[in-house]
């Protein structure tokens, strides 16, 4: 399977500011890839030198094999993008805006108007398709805005804070048609956010970032495996083990530590895998099991740990 | 080259600045008053007021022809003063205001379309399409200077219409337009409006709203008002020569201006002003 998205110590500075300082990842056909990090951390620049609209200092990027500085109309051909802000013509009705993109794409006119429709229809758009956008809510507009991204089918697209600004029911709409494209249709994604919880809902891997540099890259498991190398289980018994069981448990394979008293326990070991044989010794020791619980950590846990490793 | 895309952007435009009352509204009322209000005025006038007291108002017509150039005055052989009156201020005086039109015009609907595209913060989404620089470039001056040489003409021929009509008592005869005319709308115009189109989007990487724009790029109208003044005080008479000279200079600053702003108006540079 050879990648979609290939960048190499990608860079690109203003002035002394290195807005994007040699960056290295590769997205792969499928995949809902996440850039994450705080503002400033120069998520939207890379969407920028990834769809040629801005070139870059030094280092490479291959867009569908493309050089997007030198290739950019060609890679836009495949890439639809959702920027930042809608970017929507607000004078103009939900139907030319998609009207004028889809020529823009190169749609030929005689399937233009069925391509508009379409795409108005699946977000939900198509009773106020002839309205001025300006008469649009916030969510209507970005719904919208990824329609216009996704007229021309693009087999890869770009999303720049997806959800920011709406509110958390709009929000979570967007979201859900996001999680529609990638799960039925396999649509490979690039996907630029701040926010944790989205990343985490959406993403495959994720790269965290700050100031232009990627701080670590993979599935939120991998993440957490890498920062945290052991994984603290909590065991609630509903009738305790034999007195002994603590030492006798300390000495099974892959367990690291064990404290807590009474009903409530903290099991630390090296990897899930060795729970099931906590649990096997910890029932033959007479005890009554209530609950297993192996701490997850959230893609807010690993991001702060890495940005207090930054400093 | 896509012709589609281009046209395409460029009648996205239009329909952007039909929306813009501001930007349409005093660019109607003008060429109401240049095509309909003046000459009606000045054609009408004389047939209504006694010679002598035009005569006593401007002053003594012999005066005002001398420093005409004689091909020109070769036209006025043989005319009552009221004849010469309407002959004068028709067919040269007005003349020059005229070429206020393509400039207005397509400054109006540049500054809407190139720094109304990025006030209104739309121009990120149309740097993402699949089209070149050039492409964008091209539709958005054809957005203006097509309207702009339409709107223009449509204003010339009422006017024709309105003097023959208004002045008919008078002559008897259909005698506008005078020779000047023809390059005047056919050289000159089309390369005020590309004039005015040009110097917007070198003005357009520098100001921040709509208005600032139409403003400045406004300025451009004292250029035309040299004109007015050129002819008003006898030193610069719009006969068929000085028109094409004048159309082929402005072509020619159209060219170095059009040449610059080409070589300005390119993503990396749009991208940085957004
Ligand atoms: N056109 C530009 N000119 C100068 N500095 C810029 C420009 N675009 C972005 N930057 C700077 O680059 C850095 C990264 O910005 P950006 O990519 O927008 O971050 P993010 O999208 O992650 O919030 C910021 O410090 C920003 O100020
Ligand atoms: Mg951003």
């Amino acid at each position: 399977m050879t990648a979609i998205v290939e960048v190499n110590g990608l860079e690109r500075v203003f002035g002394a500011n290195r807005a994007v300082d040699g960056m290295t990842f590769h997205v792969q056909p499928g995949e809902v890839f996440g850039l994450l990090g705080p503002n400033g951390a120069g998520k939207t620049t890379t969407v920028r030198l990834l769809n040629g609209i801005l070139p870059p200092s030094g280092g490479s990027a291959r867009v569908f094999g493309l050089d997007p500085a030198s290739d950019g109309q060609r890679v836009r051909q495949q890439t639809g993008v959702l920027t930042e802000t809608p970017a929507l013509y607000e004078r103009l009705s939900a139907y030319e805006n998609l009207a004028f993109f889809a020529t823009l794409t190169g749609i030929p006119e005689a399937a233009l108007n069925g391509r508009v429709l379409e795409m108005l229809a699946f977000f939900g758009l198509e009773d106020r398709a002839k309205d001025k956008v300006e008469t649009y809510s916030k969510g209507m507009k970005q719904r919208l805005a990824l329609a216009r991204a996704l007229i021309h089918k693009p087999p890869l697209l770009f999303l720049d804070e997806p959800t920011s600004g709406l509110d958390p029911e709009a929000a979570q709409h967007v979201n859900a048609l996001i999680a529609d494209l990638s799960h039925q249709n396999g649509q490979t994604i690039l996907l630029a956010t701040h926010n944790l919880l989205e990343a985490q809902r959406l993403c495959d891997r994720v790269a965290v970032m700050n100031k232009g540099r990627i701080l670590a890259m993979g599935s939120l498991k991998e993440l957490s495996r890498k920062l945290w190398p052991v994984t603290w289980v909590d065991i609630t018994f509903w009738q305790v083990p034999a007195e002994n069981a603590t030492g006798s448990l300390k000495t099974l394979r892959g367990v690291k530590q064990v404290t807590g008293q009474s009903v409530a326990w903290q099991v630390q070991v090296e990897g899930e895998e060795v729970i099931p044989q906590v649990v096997q010794h910890l029932a033959a020791q007479g005890a009554s099991i209530l609950k297993v619980n192996p701490r997850d950590y959230t893609l807010e846990d690993i991001y702060f740990a890495l940005q207090a490793g930054e400093k | 080259m896509n012709w589609r895309s281009i046209w395409a952007i460029a009648q996205k435009d239009l329909k952007e600045v039909r929306q813009n009352k501001a930007a349409w509204g005093p660019a109607i009322i003008v060429p109401l008053i240049f095509a309909i209000l003046m000459p009606i005025l000045f054609t009408v006038l004389p047939q209504v007021i006694p010679v002598e007291d035009v005569e006593r108002e401007l002053g003594d017509m012999d005066v005002m022809l001398e420093a005409m150039p004689p091909a020109l005055l070769a036209l006025f052989d043989g005319l009552g003063l009221e004849q010469m009156f309407v002959l004068y201020m028709a067919g040269f005086m007005l003349a020059p205001l005229f070429l206020i039109m393509p400039l207005m015009f397509s400054t109006v609907v540049g500054s809407d379309s190139f720094v109304g595209e990025r006030e209104r913060k739309t121009m990120e989404a149309l740097l993402y399409a699949p089209i070149s620089d050039l492409e964008l470039f091209l539709g958005k001056v054809l957005a203006a200077v097509i309207p702009a040489i339409g709107l223009s003409w449509i204003t010339y021929l009422v006017y024709i219409i309105v003097v023959n009509v208004a002045s008919y008592p008078l002559f008897g005869r259909i005698w506008f337009p005078l020779a000047p005319w023809w390059p005047m709308m056919f050289w000159l115009t089309p390369a005020l409006a590309v004039l005015g189109i040009s110097a917007t989007v070198l003005i357009s990487s520098r100001v921040k709203t709509f208005m600032e724009a139409y403003q400045m790029s406004a300025s451009l109208v004292v250029l035309v008002l040299a004109l007015v003044v050129g002819q008003v005080t006898g030193v610069l008479f719009l006969g068929v020569g000085t028109v094409l000279l004048i159309g082929s200079l402005v072509w020619l600053v159209d060219a170095l201006l059009i040449y610059l702003s080409v070589s300005r108006f390119n993503r990396t540079s749009l991208i940085a002003n957004l």
